[in-house]
């Protein structure tokens, strides 16, 4: 049974998404700012509990629906919103954006706008640590989608044939862009790939915060033991669509999405621990004040950021400056 | 600095084994690499008897999970060599390579950077037809972020290596294998070819030709025919780096002689030589002497047939003839 504190944390990194997200779509609404935004609204679950077995020196690798990955493992606020917002002080200059931000500090390593695209360098991550006999480990958070792609299968055999400390996590919201999962793949449980690769795969409702830790931490010890990979398909749903403010989610059964929406896994939680006793109505509106703090002044920070000066455009390509 | 005579696939194999004793962070990565065998030509051959199987890791036949893997290892301190077996390879491993390895290091604003070596062999010659004999340096040198080198001689085929190795991006290198069993002096101890620095191969006032890879020692051989024969003295620039290349000593160069022929394999549409043309119509067009011309493969895939793949490259009889019409006009 998971302790009080870790469920307590797993809700801090859950409600850290969700305000965050909110927060964000608001200020594009309201015309504040003006970015593509790809929202985790909705799968915040997943990385929440896999984030309490985690330290800094642990990685994730992620893809452009990555956010609610990137907020639960601890990175910065403010400098994540810059980033996003396309400001000067952003993490990564703003050079990469919400498609690409990483923050190695916090062992976000890797983010890509091609679908699978870290599954094969999480595989590097854990190839490296194993190498130098760190205890690290690395998880790599991927979409159903990406489990049609030939990086993906290549990355899952040779992270079995090597025995990687990584766990793959597949946010199965069912969808990839606009097409419902059934219509591009034949198996109906993706854990069951893993047989193919020789790994052990399991699936579990990854809204389910309590039930994904306890699958997360038998991969988790799985892996830091030196006994390879798992492959967890965590069910889930996305609340905003492919792409927030272009996609109209015509696609998706309006049965379908308002059941999963009033099934919303933040306010779930937050129910559940109170009814058990876990935390005090009091203890988590303490909780939600502190974490709203925290992104109003991220949001203040990023918004108050200069844009990067056109010159910056030449650097970071090589690491000395060459003839462009 | 004393030196020993070696071929091009000797220089590969004892500069990996330079670089695997002198850094524990070297480790080598690919298919078909490990002992008996020890790589399709030997590149590799005794590496991993002498430093195991885990530091020369035999990977499945996966290129985009071997790049990647690479990739991430190199991000928290590795210095991956990949071997990715025949250029052509690079087609089923395109996006680990462009889109992630090239520009890891711009998306994160510097936080994250990706210093691997991606080898193997390239070019024709052998008559392995189209999907094995490809020049494809012009789809690497296409895309921001990666380094592009191309070793002509055993001594640049260690220095390029060593540089790469210790290079903090990641470089792709070429080794063109109808050269593999040329022979030359390699120096012995850390010897490197210093990132974007050409060579000047040999000298001459007549006509300046700008080459790379397989086709140097050709360029060299039609330059000793036509002294010989004609008393036209060409020279012959050997680029050795295509990303940066060495601009400084082509243009001077081409202010010299006033004329510039460029030679690859590589097909001529959009190959690495229009790059230089324009390059060199740019900065010097009114000291030439002359149109800049190109000699370069057919615009067709390689051919399998000796006859016909003879037919798709660059041969001795058509550069000599070339370089000694733009010679006279």
């Amino acid at each position: 049974v998971t302790s009080n504190q870790t469920r307590a944390d797993i809700y801090r990194r859950m409600y850290r998404a969700f305000a965050s997200d909110e927060t964000i779509r608001k200020l594009i609404m309201a015309g504040t700012v003006s970015v593509i935004y790809y929202s985790g609204r909705g799968q915040e679950a997943i990385p929440a509990a896999v984030s309490t077995l985690l330290t800094d020196d642990d990685y994730i690798t992620t893809n452009y629906r990555g956010i609610h990955d990137i907020i639960a493992k601890g990175a910065s606020l403010g400098e994540l919103f810059a980033e996003i917002f396309g400001r000067a002080t952003g993490v990564n200059k703003a050079k990469g954006g919400l498609l690409h931000v990483v923050d190695p500090r916090v062992g976000v390593m890797a983010n890509s706008a091609i679908v699978a695209g870290t599954v094969p360098i999480a595989n590097g991550l854990a190839l490296w640590s194993s190498m130098t006999e760190s205890d690290a480990v690395t998880i790599s958070y991927f979409g159903d989608g990406s489990t049609n792609i030939g990086a993906f299968h290549e990355s899952l055999n040779m992270a079995a044939v090597w025995d990687l400390p990584v766990v793959f996590v597949c946010q199965n919201n069912g969808y990839g862009q606009y097409i419902p999962r059934m219509q591009t793949m034949r198996v109906e449980e993706i854990a069951t790939r893993a047989d193919s690769y020789g790994m052990p795969g399991v699936r579990v409702d990854g809204n389910d915060p309590d039930a994904m830790y306890e699958v997360a931490k038998a991969a988790v010890d799985r892996a830091r033991a030196g006994q390879g990979p798992t492959l967890i398909e965590a069910m889930t749903y996305r609340f905003m669509g492919h792409n927030f403010g272009m996609d109209r989610m015509e696609y998706m059964p309006k049965d379908e999405y308002q059941a999963a929406v009033a099934a919303d896994p933040v306010p779930a939680y937050r129910r559940r621990l109170i009814e058990e006793g876990a935390l005090s109505e009091a203890e988590i509106a303490e909780l939600e004040a502190q974490v709203e703090r925290e992104v109003s002044e991220g949001i203040e920070f990023a918004l108050a950021s200069p844009y990067p000066d056109p010159t910056d455009v030449v650097s970071d390509v090589y690491a000395e400056v060459v003839p462009a | 600095m004393s030196s020993t005579k070696m071929t091009l696939l000797q220089a590969i194999n004892t500069t990996l084994d330079y670089a695997l004793a002198n850094d524990p962070a070297v480790f080598i990565i690919g298919e078909d690499i490990v002992d008996p065998k020890g790589g399709g030509f030997g590149q590799t051959k005794g590496l991993s008897t002498k430093y195991g199987t885990k530091r020369i890791r035999e990977a499945p036949i996966s290129e985009q999970a071997i790049v990647g893997a690479s990739i991430g290892a190199a991000m928290i301190g590795a210095k991956p060599i990949v071997e990715i077996m025949v250029a052509d390879f690079h087609a089923v491993c395109f996006d680990q390579v462009v889109n992630h390895a090239a520009k890891m290091r711009y998306m994160s604003g510097g936080r994250t950077t990706v210093p691997i070596v991606i080898r193997g062999l390239t070019g024709g010659g052998l008559n392995f037809g189209a999907q094995h004999s490809q020049s494809v340096e012009a789809w690497m040198a296409n895309v921001p972020g990666l380094k592009v080198a191309i070793a002509s001689n055993p001594a640049d085929m260690k220095g390029i290596l060593l540089e790469a190795i210790d290079d903090p991006d990641p470089v792709i290198v070429f080794e063109p294998l109808a050269l593999y069993n040329t022979s030359g002096a390699v120096p012995d101890g850390p010897y490197k070819v210093h990132l974007g620095t050409a060579a000047v191969a040999r000298e001459g006032n007549d006509v300046t030709v700008v080459s790379y890879g397989a086709q140097v020692p050709v360029a060299l051989g039609a330059a000793e025919r036509l002294a010989a024969e004609e008393g036209t003295e060409v020279e012959v620039i050997d680029l050795r780096w295509l990303v940066p290349w060495d601009r400084e000593t082509v243009l001077t160069s081409v202010r010299k002689t006033r004329r510039c022929v460029i030679l690859h394999q590589a097909v001529r549409r959009s190959g690495f030589g229009a790059e230089i043309a324009a390059t060199v119509a740019e900065e010097c067009f009114w000291q030439l002497d002359g149109p800049v011309v190109r000699i370069a493969g057919k615009n067709t895939p390689i051919p399998t047939s000796p006859a016909l793949e003879d037919a798709a490259v660059p041969q001795l009889p058509e550069i000599i003839s070339t370089l000694r019409r733009v010679a006279t006009t």
